[in-house]
């Protein structure tokens, strides 16, 4: 996110950056959760990971990955564009759609678990459970997310979370993961040094 | 983005890949039980067809349903442009009923863009005279993409009645942009003099369909309208059908890989023979599926965000 140049009364102020997670730490923290995914559904039998562009993609195939070493059993994975089903789509210019691709046995019948990288607001997951409903019936659908930062405007919570992260409205959280960014990541950029 | 999609040359090439990616995603929905996505919930889209049409209004149609819009079909026959209503009387009525986006076919060559001054909403050119049919030329280029992999470099023939074909225009305008060769094939009374140059430069023109063939990937054949057969543009149809019909012996000089295309619909036997139409290589059903996902792209593209 860039920030708006000038065009204050105050004569600017460096934002503050806190490194939240750093690349070890991820890395736990998504053990950790496979490990928890391992222990809620009885081993993951029946189950699929969807992860939500763009970086629940790559959380959910190392989830995958890392539930087949621990367990050896192979999760289906998949990617779930939920870009049509945002409840913003006029407030913004158009935004370019994802791909969806769903694992060749599909989800009907199965435990979905969406993954995504920071839950916030919730009206993502709210798109993506619309989403989901046009392309199968699930048996039951969980929430697994990085960072939970609060401040949720719909009520839904998730099942597995990484880390919680208590913030401001005006500070913000960014992931950032090997796969699309280099580096594994999570840091908090706070409004206002204190 | 675009606010009109009115002419192939509105397309720069990050633009049209962008709609045949977009189109790409949108195929997929087509695969599904629920084949509906809720883009473009409470926005209304207007089909205005002064001319006939059956695929390219129901793909229109098709597409607009499947995002969710609400869909007017207006067609002149049956309503006050019979009784001497303008275009542009119209185009305050809908807009006095709030269309999102006009999808106009017009008999008059540059009713799309006459149009788009007039209306708040988008304007997509659904085929205007002897001009422009940009959605048929996206609708082409994506096909070929998924058929062959690729644009860039692709060698396309364009063979029949250039001088009419709002289908060829677009086509050598998009095509071009996307980085392939296109060459005209026809009779020299159909090719309009100049008009590769006029369109695209680096765009052939031959009146020779067997020397073009075996060099081509893509070979597009167009409809002869039957009104022309008596213009004396050509000395017969059997003659037409000769020089510039696409048979089995001339399919079999084309190369292993090359597709044959037709924007339908088909005369068979004159431009094409039924052997040629129903063969593997023809992709003439796979582009009026392709027609519906590409629509949706661009109706999306134009309308799904606040792009005012």
């Amino acid at each position: 996110m860039a920030y708006p140049p000038a065009a204050r009364s105050s004569p600017p102020r460096q934002p503050s950056v806190k490194v939240i997670l750093a690349s070890a730490d991820v890395q736990r923290v998504v053990d950790r959760i496979a490990h928890q995914i391992l222990e809620k559904t009885q081993g993951a039998a029946e189950t699929v990971l969807l992860g939500i562009p763009t970086r629940g993609a790559p959380l959910a195939r190392r989830l995958a990955s890392r539930i087949s070493t621990f367990e050896d059993v192979a999760v289906p994975v998949g990617v779930l564009d939920i870009t049509l089903y945002r409840d913003d789509l006029r407030r913004h210019a158009t935004r370019a759609i994802g791909p969806t691709e769903l694992p060749p046995g599909g989800i009907d019948g199965r435990r979905v678990i969406l993954v995504d990288d920071v839950l916030f607001s919730g009206r993502t997951v709210r798109a993506a459970l619309d989403a989901l409903n046009d392309v199968g019936r699930p048996a039951s659908v969980q929430l697994a997310v990085l960072v939970d930062r609060g401040h949720r405007e719909l009520p839904i919570r998730a099942d597995y979370v990484g880390k919680n992260i208590p913030t401001s409205l005006a500070e913000s959280v960014k992931v950032t993961l090997a796969e699309t960014d280099g580096t594994d990541e999570v840091k908090l950029y706070g409004g206002t040094t204190s | 983005m675009i606010r009109h999609l009115l002419s192939g040359a509105d397309l720069d090439a990050d633009t049209a890949t962008e709609i045949l990616d977009t189109a790409a995603e949108m195929a997929t929905v087509a695969g599904r039980e629920i084949k509906k996505l809720p883009a473009l919930r409470g926005r209304t889209v207007v089909n205005l067809f002064y001319e006939d049409s059956t695929r390219t209004r129901i793909s229109f149609e098709a597409a607009a349903k499947r995002l969710s819009a609400d869909v007017i079909n207006f067609s002149a026959k049956g309503s006050s442009v019979t009784k001497g209503e303008s275009l542009k009387d119209t185009a305050l009525t809908l807009q006095a009923m709030g269309a999102d986006a006009v999808v106009v076919r017009h008999p008059a060559s540059g009713a799309p863009h006459r149009l788009a001054n007039w209306v708040d909403g988008s304007v997509v050119n659904a085929g205007d005279g002897t001009h422009e049919h940009p959605t048929q030329a996206l609708l082409d280029a994506y096909t070929m993409r998924a058929r062959l992999g690729r644009l860039a470099g692709l060698s396309v023939a364009v063979v029949g009645d250039v001088l009419h074909s709002r289908v060829a225009r677009s086509n050598v305008l998009l095509l071009s942009t996307l980085g392939a060769k296109v060459t005209l094939v026809g009779p020299p009374t159909l090719i309009p003099v100049d008009i590769a140059a006029a369109l695209a430069p680096g765009t052939d023109v031959s009146y020779d369909l067997d020397s073009v063939l075996p060099n081509v990937d893509v070979v597009m054949m167009l409809r002869v309208q039957r009104e022309r057969m008596n213009d004396s543009y050509f000395p017969s149809a059997r003659e037409y059908a000769r020089r510039y019909g696409l048979d089995g012996p001339r399919m079999r000089r084309l190369p292993e890989h090359a597709i044959v295309m037709h924007p339908g619909p088909m005369n068979r036997g004159m431009e094409i023979t039924p052997e040629v139409a129903d063969s593997p290589r023809s992709t003439i059903v796979e582009q009026v599926t392709n027609g519906v996902s590409v629509r949706m792209a661009v109706l999306y593209l134009l309308l799904g965000g606040n792009n005012r």
